[in-house]
């Protein structure tokens, strides 16, 4: 069992994807701010680090959070 | 239905959040917790929660709960087996260290029964003492001694606190571990963590196992697990206390100290004292070192926030304060 599976696997984790990028614009016009006003997520973070996402990626984030199930966003920064 | 109970835009839900959970927070004891079975004194109620929200790098008692893979969670045996695997065994721990500063050497007194306890043998200890001791080592009788190459009185003493806190054998940080039954299987408490050393212990069911450590569980685990960890250890503490608090509040609490990828405390040295606002800064802590930094270095503040608007008397951009009229004129 290498590294990677527990970090993807643990309770605490939920979901990371890459937001393509054709998706982006339709994003953040539906958010109405530009993208540093979005929460961040450092390149270091071990869940960057297993998506090889690049600075200035969106990183879509698919909760559970106790209430019901949600989608956040943060902007990869350094 | 959701849609009618959503909140309107530009209502205030950080004071809402703040209030919620700081009304039921007063009556909230001081009262410490003891678990059944440990002699651990986990703290909880108002210490812990200020624990959580300061984001201390390490909880004054930090814990892990460690659970097992199918194959040794089911019986008592096998589970106590991988609990002895993982405590950390320093030589200190099993065996008595003398210094004889008359013939300048070190006496390692193994401990026969704790190594028995431990399943170590005197090999063990001096096939580890060898890697760490530059030196000559003899075996006499019971004991293993010690001729360091240096024989200053301070390097030995150096040599004899670097055998005392000689990692033998387990995981580092763990130094109490309880092995306790509940939910029909086994699994393990811990006092200390290391979070990134357990999960990939062979045994563990890294899926489930916990620390209480936020910053650990944001370094192995990044942010969004931290947010998680943070929304549990605050809620865990409430519910305890049988405090009724909506989790709504508390993630948004989480949400805020994660905004900018990193766990922030709430107080002087995070949220609070990293706005934007001098004046909202100001009114938070320490007036007259904003005030003064701000006058040297001809800061400006835009008043974009709450809490400066209110300083000056001015709408508050809040509730209905958020909207901007504009009229079209001319043109029909």
């Amino acid at each position: 069992m290498g590294l990677a599976d527990f970090r993807l696997s643990h309770f605490l984790v939920p979901k990371h994807d890459v937001l393509a990028k054709s998706r982006r614009e339709e994003l953040l016009s539906s958010l109405g701010v530009d993208e540093n006003k979005l929460p961040k997520i450092k390149i270091t973070d071990p869940q960057v680090k297993l998506l090889d996402a690049k600075v200035g990626d969106i990183i879509k984030i698919t909760r559970k959070d106790p209430t019901r199930e949600n989608t956040y966003y943060r902007l990869v920064v350094k | 239905m959701a849609r009618k109970r959503a909140i309107d835009p530009g209502e205030a839900v950080g004071i809402l959040s703040a209030q919620s959970i700081g009304e039921p927070g007063t009556q909230m004891t001081m009262r410490t917790f003891h678990y059944a079975g440990v002699a651990e004194q986990v703290p909880t109620g108002l210490p812990r929660l200020i624990e959580i929200v300061d984001v201390r790098r390490t909880p004054k008692k930090p814990t892990m709960e460690i659970y097992l893979t199918k194959e040794y969670s089911k019986n008592e045996e096998s589970a106590k087996k991988i609990a002895e695997e993982i405590e950390e065994v320093s030589l200190g721990k099993i065996a008595e260290i003398r210094e004889n500063f008359a013939r300048k050497e070190i006496e390692i007194i193994p401990d026969e029964e704790g190594l028995k306890e431990q399943g170590l043998t005197r090999g063990d200890i001096v096939k580890k003492v060898k890697k760490t001791v530059s030196g000559s080592i003899r075996e006499e009788g019971n004991s293993i001694v010690i001729t360091p190459k240096t024989t200053l009185l301070r390097s030995v003493r150096r040599t004899t606190n670097k055998l005392r806190t000689l990692h033998i054998k387990g995981i580092n940080g763990i130094s109490r571990v309880v092995v306790l039954k509940g939910d029909g299987e086994y699994y393990i408490r811990t006092g200390g963590t290391n979070f990134e050393e357990v999960l990939k212990w062979k045994g563990v069911d890294s899926d489930r196992s916990y620390t209480n450590n936020i910053k650990e569980v944001e370094k192995v685990l990044g942010i969004e697990a931290g947010r998680n960890a943070i929304i549990k250890e605050a809620k865990q503490v409430l519910d305890m206390q049988k405090l009724d608090v909506d989790t709504r509040h508390i993630m948004l609490l989480a949400d805020a100290m994660t905004m900018n990828g990193e766990i922030k405390p709430v107080g002087r040295h995070g949220l609070s004292g990293e706005k934007v606002s001098i004046l909202a800064r100001a009114a938070f802590e320490e007036t007259i070192k904003h005030l003064i930094a701000a006058a040297v270095k001809s800061d400006e503040d835009r008043l974009l926030g709450v809490t400066e608007n209110v300083i000056v008397g001015q709408e508050v951009p809040v509730g209905t304060g958020t909207v901007k009229l504009a009229m079209k004129m001319g043109k029909k």
